[in-house]
Order: C-alpha cells, then structure tokens, then sequence
C-alpha cells in the first residue's frame, strides 16, 4: 500500500470500448509502445455501456484515477455509446466534486483502434496527473484508519 | 408521474452525519422513471456517501434496498426487518413515500433524499414538464387536452392573458402559452367555436384549496 507521495504508484482504472481503445492498447502492445502498468483495463463492448455505478465503484474500492476510452466522434460502433459515455462522465464528476474526491480523477478520451500510439500517451499522462493529485483520498483515509 | 430531484450532496451529507447506519431506500416506481431514486440512484449516492465519510475517516454502514412502491403499506411492512438494524431511513422516494415510512416507522429518523417536484410527462429523453395539478376537477375535455391549471402560469381558465406574445408566455420565453396551445389545438380539431365558451367561476375546493384530500372507495374496502 502507498504511505506516501514518494513511493505512490497510482491505481488507474480504464474502461476501453472493444472496438476503439481496447483495439489500440493491442495496437500499442503490437508497435512495442511502453504504457504504465498502473493503468489497469477493464474491456466494455461499448463506452456507453459503462455506467455512473462503474465510476464511482472503482473509486470507492480504492482506485486513485477512473477513464473511459471510447471512439472518436461519429465513429461509435453503436451510434452514440461515446456521446452517451461523455455525459455520464460528466455528471460523476459533479458528484465527485460535490463530496470532495475531485472531478479531475476521472475523464473521458476518444480514440480509433488504430491509435495505438495515443492510447499509451493518454494512459502515461492521465497516470502522470494522478500521480501529482496524490492518492484517492477516500483510499488514503481507509489506510490511515487501519495503520 | 410525480418528478423529483436529488437533494444537493450537502443536505444529504448533513442528514446522514450523526448516524452510523442507516438505510437507503429507493422506490420502483414515478422516482425510477425519473432517474431520481430508483434502484440505480440508490447504488450511486451510496457510494456517494459511503466514500465522503470514508474521506472523513468515519465509516458509514448504508443497507440499500428498493421498494415496488413506497407509497403502499404492504411494501413498507417489508422494510421491517431492515428498519429494526439502522439509526435512521433516508428516502429516495417521493414525499409520498417518506411519509409512509414515517408512519409506519414511528421510532425512526426518515430523511428525503429527493425535492418532489410535480406531476408531469416526459418531454424528451432527460426532460420532464409539469402537465397536471391534481385540481379535483378536470377541464382537458374542454380545452383541448391541454390543461389551463398546470400549463397556464395564472392559471386562467379563460385565456389568452395580455401577457402572451408569439405564442409564449411573459414569465420566460421558455415557457409555452398554454391558451395559445389550446387556441392551436381547437383550431386542428375544427372547435373554434367551443373556444368563444366562457367558463364560469370555478369551484377550487376540489383542489388543494379545500385541504388535505382524501378518496375513499367503500367498494375496495377489505
């Protein structure tokens, strides 16, 4: 468990849409492009299957950074799965701002399965700013609590 | 349905702070429709709640459930058992349904978690607008379908007011004249006529104005 800011290594969790993000964190592993091992993926046959629930769930069960990854705009498999990701993103992050954990632990990216190369970047900067944030502090408070 | 809202975090933060079990109970039925405090809500805003007090180091137990209705007794004999193992209920349901725990439950804290709005129809996906007052005394049948009570802002029962311009209504240009929709709306059923009909003084003890209101059907009694 991290103690403290030094030796923190983040706990992300990536909801990536089967036929975008997941396609390109294959694309990224096939072009032998390095990505954080914090950023742990959970496939979802559609961003827009991912729902408020999932968000708040990975955060409430100790991750320190939640995305979703879906296709670029007009590419949804399903039509509008992604738009329907973004706003449902959008609406946690009220939540999350309104009982304090901070909106900036989750965000929403779009990318084709053929951007291995932008999958590994939004996953090493999205690592890179939970990092700085610091531990998830409903996390934290758990860890102090038990000692 | 009855539409409602949540209550802000900060409100609801306040009603569960100086317990350390409670429970959250949804109801199946207007709220969930509504997206305000069915089974989904009730998931999220644990969670909510559960990581703030986490956050402030202290551990609140929430048991979640939700109700077919909160609004009948039969169902809220269910929560008895759960009822007994908290310090406090917190309602998802409409005012409806927070009375009726609290009335049955008298020992027990009950807090809303939701504002109830008004009874209306969904618009559009996400969009719900208030369409009925519960006046006691319906007029639809002679306005076209379109209710003067809960669409007209001065709930005027032989309209238009001085106040309608382009068909909306002075309060906000968001807002439709509901005389102007019914004017419309004769005019497409060919009843232009049945709108020069003046409508007497109206009765408004059949609406809230005559108190609480109540229906007694002998016929359904057990």
């Amino acid at each position: 468990m991290e103690k403290s800011n030094n030796t923190f290594e983040p706990v992300v969790v990536a909801f990536c849409c089967h036929y975008c993000a997941y396609t390109a964190a294959d694309m990224a592993g096939s072009q032998r492009i390095a990505y954080p091992a914090n950023v742990k993926i959970v496939r979802v046959p559609c961003s827009g299957k991912v729902d408020a629930i999932h968000l708040m769930k990975a955060l409430e069960k100790g991750a320190d950074g939640v995305y979703v990854a879906g296709c670029l705009e007009g590419d949804c498999h399903f039509n509008t799965g992604n738009i329907a990701a973004s706003r449902k993103v959008t609406k946690v992050k009220i939540l999350l701002d309104e009982i304090g954990i901070g909106s900036e632990r989750i965000e929403m990216f779009l990318m084709s399965a053929g951007m291995g190369r932008r999958f590994a970047e939004v996953a090493t900067e999205f690592t890179e700013k939970i990092r700085n944030l610091g531990p998830n502090p409903v996390k934290a408070a758990a860890d102090k609590a038990v000692g | 349905m009855i539409t409602a809202e949540r209550k802000p975090m900060e409100e609801i933060v306040e009603c569960a702070r100086n317990f350390s079990r409670v429970l959250l109970v949804g109801c199946n039925e207007c709220v969930t429709v509504c997206a305000a405090g069915g089974r989904k809500e009730v998931g999220l805003l644990a969670s909510a709640l559960r990581m703030h007090f986490m956050k402030e180091g202290k551990n609140l137990e929430i048991i979640e459930t939700t109700l077919e209705r909160q609004c009948d007794p039969e169902y809220i004999d269910e929560l008895a058992d759960s009822v007994g193992q908290v310090d406090a209920v917190l309602s998802m349901a409409c005012g409806c349904g927070v009375q009726e725990i609290a009335r049955r439950y008298k020992d027990k804290h009950v807090f809303p978690m939701v504002n109830t709005k008004f009874m209306g129809a969904s618009e559009r996906q996400g969009v719900w607008a208030e369409r009925c007052q519960g006046c006691g005394d319906c007029v639809l049948g002679i306005t076209g379908g379109i209710c003067p009570i809960a669409r007209c802002s001065k709930r005027i029962l032989n309209g238009p007011c001085g106040g309608s311009t382009g068909g909306k209504c002075e309060i906000s240009p968001d807002v439709d004249c509901a005389w102007q929709l019914i004017w419309d709306r004769m005019k497409s059923l060919g009843q232009e006529d049945r709108y020069e009909e003046v409508m007497g003084a109206r009765d408004w003890r059949t609406s809230r104005d005559g108190g609480p209101r109540r229906i007694i059907r002998e016929d359904m009694a057990l």
